[in-house]
C-alpha cells in the first residue's frame, strides 16, 4: 500500500472523527483507574457504527470482508489516541488465530460473534519459559485439557473466549491452539497484572484442568504459529506508527508556542534536527508497517522478513518518537499531567510486545539466511 | 491520449521493433528518439516528449531494457539543466539546448558552489554586469562536478548589490568555451578528481543565455536542487541496460560513458554499497557474528525502508500531489543508509578494513566506501541543510532569527 484508495482514505477519516470526537486523553485517564480498563457502551458504539468489528473477516464469517490493508488503518487510528479497548485481542489476535487455523465450522461459530462484539476473545501465549524466545512452550495440553498458567494475556478480563497456544503433549513440542471457552465449568484464574502502560490491559490466566477444543486439524503448526505472530506483529506496527505520529504533531505544536530567549523554541536547531530526523524515522516506519499489511492482504511469500522489519522500524521509531517528545517538552513532559507519558508508557510496552528490536533484527537475518542459502 | 499501461508498452514496444537496430548510429538513433518522444516521454510534446505521466515511465524503461535499447544521454547533470530550462528557459534557449542535452553531444555542469557561499547559496558574490548586449562575469566558483567535461555551465551570480541577497542574484548559461573561464581540477580525499575550481575573468554570457529575469535566480536555482534532491542516486543513469546484447551502437555507447561516467565511478561508493553487506558477510564469516549481525539487519532494514518511503511519495506524486520538499527527507535517508552502510562494511573487514586498492578487500572497493561515504552528507546540500528543510518546510516549525538582512553589499561575509 503504497498509496490508498478513495475509500480507503474514507475509513482513516469516519474513525479519526470517531475517536476526536468520542475520545479523550481525559477519559482514558478515567478508565486507566477502572478494571476492564475500557469503556463498554463506547466501545459497543464503535462496532456498531464504524462496522469495523472483523473488518478484515470474510462476509460469510460476519465480517466486513475487507482485507489487512483497512485493519491497519484502524489501528493506526487507535493507536494514534491511544483508544483502549479489548479491540486488539479480539479482532487481531483471537480473529487472526480463527481465521488462520479454525475449520470452517469454528470459524462459523466463533467469529461472527466476535466481529460483532458479542464475545470478547483473547489470545493467551506467553509463558514463564518463553517471555525471552516466543518458541519455548513448557506447558502442554494433555488428553485436551490443559493445566498451566499464561502470562501478558492482554485483555483476559471479561473475556469469554481464550485461544490458547500450547503443545499437545502426545505430539511433537510444535505450539498449536486450543479453544478455551469461560464459563462456569471451565476453571479458569484471571489476576490482573501491573503494566507501565495502563492504556493496555495485560494479566495472568491460570487455567485449571480446563477442557479445550483443538483449533483446525493440527497440521502445519510451526508455519501457522509463526504467521499468526507475524501477523501480529504487523497489526501492532500499524497501531504503533499512529502514536509516534501523534507524539511528533504534538512535539512540533509544543515547539511552535514555547518560547525561551525571546523566540519559539521551533526556532533553534537543536529541536528542528531533532523533529527533522523523528520525522524520517515515522515515515520510515509508516512505510514498512504499510508494506508489511498488503503483505498479508496480497499473500505475498516475503512476509516473515517484512513482518521483522515493521516490527522493528516502528519500535525504533516509537521509541524516538516518545523519548524525543517528552525532551522537546522539557520539564512539564515529565509530569503526570502532561498526556506525553501516556504514549511513552504505549511505546515502551509495544516496543517489547511480540520481539524487541534486536530479536526481529536477528529473525530478519536468519530469514534472509534461508533465502540467500548461507 | 489515453495513458494507460498497457498501451505504452505496447506503443514503445511497436517503436523499438520498427526502429531498434543496435548497430545503428549512437547520434542517429537517440535523434530518431527525441522526435519520436521515447527518450523523454514525460516531457511535453512540444519538446521531444509525449506529456506521459512520470509514473508510467518505468514501463518505458522496462521496454528498452527488454531489448536493450540505449536510449538518450542522462548522465550528470544535463537533466537538471533540461528540466530547469523546461520549467524556467525561453523557447530560443529550449531550442538551442535541449536535443543537444539529449544526443549527448554537449555536457553540462552546475556553477553554484562559491569558496564563500556553500550551503548559503544565495550568498554568492560572482559578479554579473550587464555590458551593452553581453553579460560579464567575474569571479569563482568551485566544487563543481564534471566542469572538465562541461561545455555549458548552470550560473548563478550577482546583478545587484544594493537588493537584499536573494533578490540580487541572475541566473544564467555559461559557455566553457571562451577564453575568460579557467577550469582546475581538485583532488578529492577519496583520490579522485570528480570536483573542480572554475575561474572567470571577464567571461562573456550574450543576453538571451540569461534564464528568466534578473533577479529570478535564487527561485531558478532552488529549481535546479529539488530536482538534484529528487534524483539524488540516479544521476549518473547509464541510459542502456545490461546484458548479453551486441551491436556496434553499444561500443560508442561504452565510448561516451567511459568519459561522461568517469567523474561518477565512485558514486555508487559514496552511497554505502548496501549490495555488498549480506554477500560479503557471507564470505567472511562475518554472517556468524551477533553484533554485526545485527548492524547488518539495521541496514537492510533503513534500505527496505528508504525504498518504500520513495515509492510511497512517488505514488503521492501520481495521485496529482506536487512534487515537495521531500525530496530532502529522501536525501537524509541516504546518507543515513551510507554511513551505517559503512559501519558495516568495517565490521565486516574487521583489520581489513585498514587496506586499500589492490592490497584491500573487493580490489579496494571497500576501502573506496569508507573513503567516499563522507560526501553523501555534503554535496547536493549538507544534512544540516536538508534539516532546516524538512522542520521549516514540511513541518511548520519557525525560520531562524536572520543576521542577512538588508542590502546585500552591507552583510557580513567570509
Ligand atoms: C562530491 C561533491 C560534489 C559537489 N558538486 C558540486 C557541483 O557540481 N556544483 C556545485 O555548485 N557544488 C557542488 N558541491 C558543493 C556542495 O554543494 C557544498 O559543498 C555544500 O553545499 C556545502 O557548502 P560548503 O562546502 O561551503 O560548506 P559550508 O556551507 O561552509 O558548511 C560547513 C558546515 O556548516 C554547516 N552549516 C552551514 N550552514 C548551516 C545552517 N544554516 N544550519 C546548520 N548548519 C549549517 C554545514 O552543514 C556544514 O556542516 C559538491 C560537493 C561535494 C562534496
Amino acid at each position: 500500500m503504497y498509496a490508498f484508495t478513495d475509500e480507503q482514505l474514507q475509513l482513516r477519516d469516519t474513525v479519526r472523527r470517531f475517536m476526536a470526537e468520542r475520545t479523550s486523553t481525559k477519559q482514558t485517564r478515567e478508565l486507566m483507574e477502572s478494571i476492564s480498563g475500557f469503556d463498554e457502551s463506547l466501545y459497543r458504539q464503535l462496532l456498531a457504527e464504524l462496522g469495523v468489528g472483523g473488518i478484515h473477516v470474510p462476509e460469510e464469517y460476519g465480517g466486513a470482508g475487507l482485507s489487512y490493508e483497512e485493519l491497519a488503518i484502524v489501528l493506526e487510528e487507535m493507536g494514534r489516541v491511544l483508544y483502549p479497548s479489548p479491540f486488539f485481542s479480539s479482532h487481531v489476535l483471537a480473529t487472526n488465530a480463527l481465521l488462520l487455523v479454525g475449520s470452517p465450522e469454528q470459524k462459523a461459530e466463533w467469529l461472527p460473534k466476535i466481529a460483532s462484539g458479542e464475545v470478547n476473545a483473547t489470545v493467551a501465549f506467553y509463558e514463564d519459559s518463553n517471555l525471552r524466545d516466543l518458541r519455548n512452550f513448557q506447558q502442554t495440553v494433555q488428553n485436551g485439557r490443559f493445566t498451566g498458567s499464561k502470562e501478558r494475556v492482554t485483555d483476559a478480563f471479561g473475556a469469554n473466549l481464550i485461544i490458547v497456544i500450547a503443545p499437545d503433549a502426545v505430539a511433537d513440542r510444535m505450539p498449536c491452539f486450543w479453544l478455551a471457552r469461560c464459563g462456569r465449568d471451565a476453571d479458569i484464574r484471571y489476576e490482573p497484572t501491573n503494566s507501565i502502560d495502563e492504556t493496555r490491559r495485560i494479566g495472568e490466566v491460570g487455567f485449571y484442568d480446563v477442557p479445550v477444543e483443538r483449533l483446525g486439524d493440527g497440521g502445519h503448526t510451526q508455519q501457522l504459529y509463526s504467521q499468526f505472530i507475524d501477523f501480529a506483529c504487523v497489526a501492532l506496527a500499524n497501531e504503533m506508527v499512529g502514536g509516534a505520529q501523534w507524539l511528533l504533531e504534538s512535539a512540533v505544536e509544543y515547539a511552535n508556542n514555547r518560547v525561551q530567549f525571546g523566540r519559539p523554541i521551533s526556532s533553534m536547531q537543536a529541536i528542528k534536527h531533532k523533529c527533522a530526523d523523528l520525522l524520517l524515522e515515522v515515515e520510515f516506519a509508516k512505510s514498512a508497517a504499510y508494506r508489511a499489511a498488503t503483505a498479508i492482504a496480497e499473500g505475498d511469500s516475503k512476509l516473515p522478513e517484512y513482518a521483522s522489519i515493521a516490527k522493528a522500524a516502528s519500535n525504533t521509531a516509537y521509541m524516538q518518537a516518545a523519548n524525543d517528545a517528552i525532551q522537546i517538552h522539557g520539564g512539564i513532559g515529565f509530569t503526570w499531567d502532561n498526556d506525553t507519558h501516556l504514549w511513552y508508557k504505549r511505546a515502551k510496552s509495544s516496543e517489547v510486545f511480540f520481539g524487541t528490536t534486536e530479536m526481529h533484527r536477528e529473525t530478519l537475518m536468519q530469514r534472509i539466511d534461508l533465502a540467500e542459502g548461507a | 491520449m489515453d495513458w494507460h499501461e498497457d498501451n505504452v508498452r505496447n506503443d514503445v514496444r511497436k517503436f523499438l521493433e520498427a526502429n531498434w537496430d543496435p548497430n545503428a548510429d549512437l547520434l542517429e538513433w537517440r535523434n530518431k528518439l527525441i522526435d519520436a518522444g521515447w527518450g523523454m516521454p514525460s516531457w511535453p510534446r512540444r519538446w521531444y516528449g509525449l506529456d506521459m505521466p512520470q509514473a508510467l515511465q518505468q514501463i518505458v524503461a522496462e521496454e528498452f531494457a527488454h531489448v536493450g535499447a540505449v536510449t538518450v544521454a542522462r548522465t550528470g547533470i544535463r537533466l537538471l539543466a533540461a528540466e530547469t530550462l523546461l520549467a524556467h528557459g525561453n523557447d530560443s534557449q529550449r531550442e538551442r539546448y535541449l536535443r543537444k542535452i539529449l544526443t549527448g553531444e554537449e555536457t553540462w555542469c552546475q556553477l553554484f558552489s562559491e569558496p564563500g557561499s556553500g550551503s548559503d547559496l544565495a550568498g554568492s558574490t560572482t559578479r554579473a554586469e550587464l555590458q551593452g548586449d553581453e553579460w560579464v562575469i567575474n569571479g569563482q566558483k568551485v566544487w563543481t562536478t564534471s566542469a572538465h567535461h562541461a561545455d555549458f555551465g548552470l550560473l548563478l551570480a550577482r546583478h545587484d548589490w544594493d537588493l537584499p541577497k536573494h533578490q540580487g542574484l541572475s541566473y544564467f548559461i555559461l559557455n566553457f568555451h571562451q577564453e575568460g573561464v579557467v577550469v582546475h581540477p581538485l583532488k578529492q580525499m577519496n583520490g579522485h578528481a570528480s570536483f573542480n575550481q572554475v575561474f572567470f575573468n571577464d567571461a562573456k554570457i550574450p543576453r538571451n543565455d540569461q534564464v528568466g529575469n534578473d533577479g529570478d535566480g535564487w527561485q531558478i536555482a532552488m529549481t535546479t536542487l529539488m530536482h538534484e534532491r529528487r534524483n539524488a542516486g540516479n544521476i549518473f543513469t547509464e541510459g542502456r541496460a545490461r546484458g548479453a546484447f551486441t551491436g556496434s551502437i553499444y561500443a560508442q555507447a561504452d565510448a561516451e560513458n567511459k568519459i561522461l561516467l568517469e567523474p561518477y565511478t565512485w558514486y555508487p561508493q559514496r552511497a554505502g554499497r548496501v549490495d555488498l553487506a549480506v554477500p560479503r558477510a557471507i564470505e567472511t564469516g562475518a554472517i556468524d557474528d551477533p553484533v554485526a549481525r545485527q548492524e547488518i539487519a539495521k541496514l537492510l532494514i533503513m534500505s527496505r525502508c528508504a525504498e518504500w518511503t520513495a515509492l510511497r511519495a512517488r505514488a503521492a506524486q501520481q495521485q496529482g500531489q506536487p512534487q515537495g520538499p521531500e525530496g530532502s527527507l529522501g536525501k537524509l535517508a541516504g546518507s543515513n543508509i551510507a554511513k551505517q552502510a559503512a559501519k558495516v562494511h568495517t565490521l565486516i573487514a574487521g583489520v581489513d578494513a585498514m587496506t586499500a586498492g589492490v592490497d584491500g578487500p573487493e580490489q579496494g572497493i571497500i576501502a573506496e566506501i569508507l573513503l567516499s561515504v563522507p560526501a553523501i552528507s555534503i554535496a547536493g546540500g549538507t544534512d544540516e541543510i536538508q534539516r532546516n528543510i524538512i522542520s521549516e518546510r514540511v513541518l511548520g516549525m519557525q525560520k531562524e532569527p536572520r543576521m542577512d538582512t538588508g542590502p546585500f553589499k552591507d552583510v557580513r561575509k567570509n
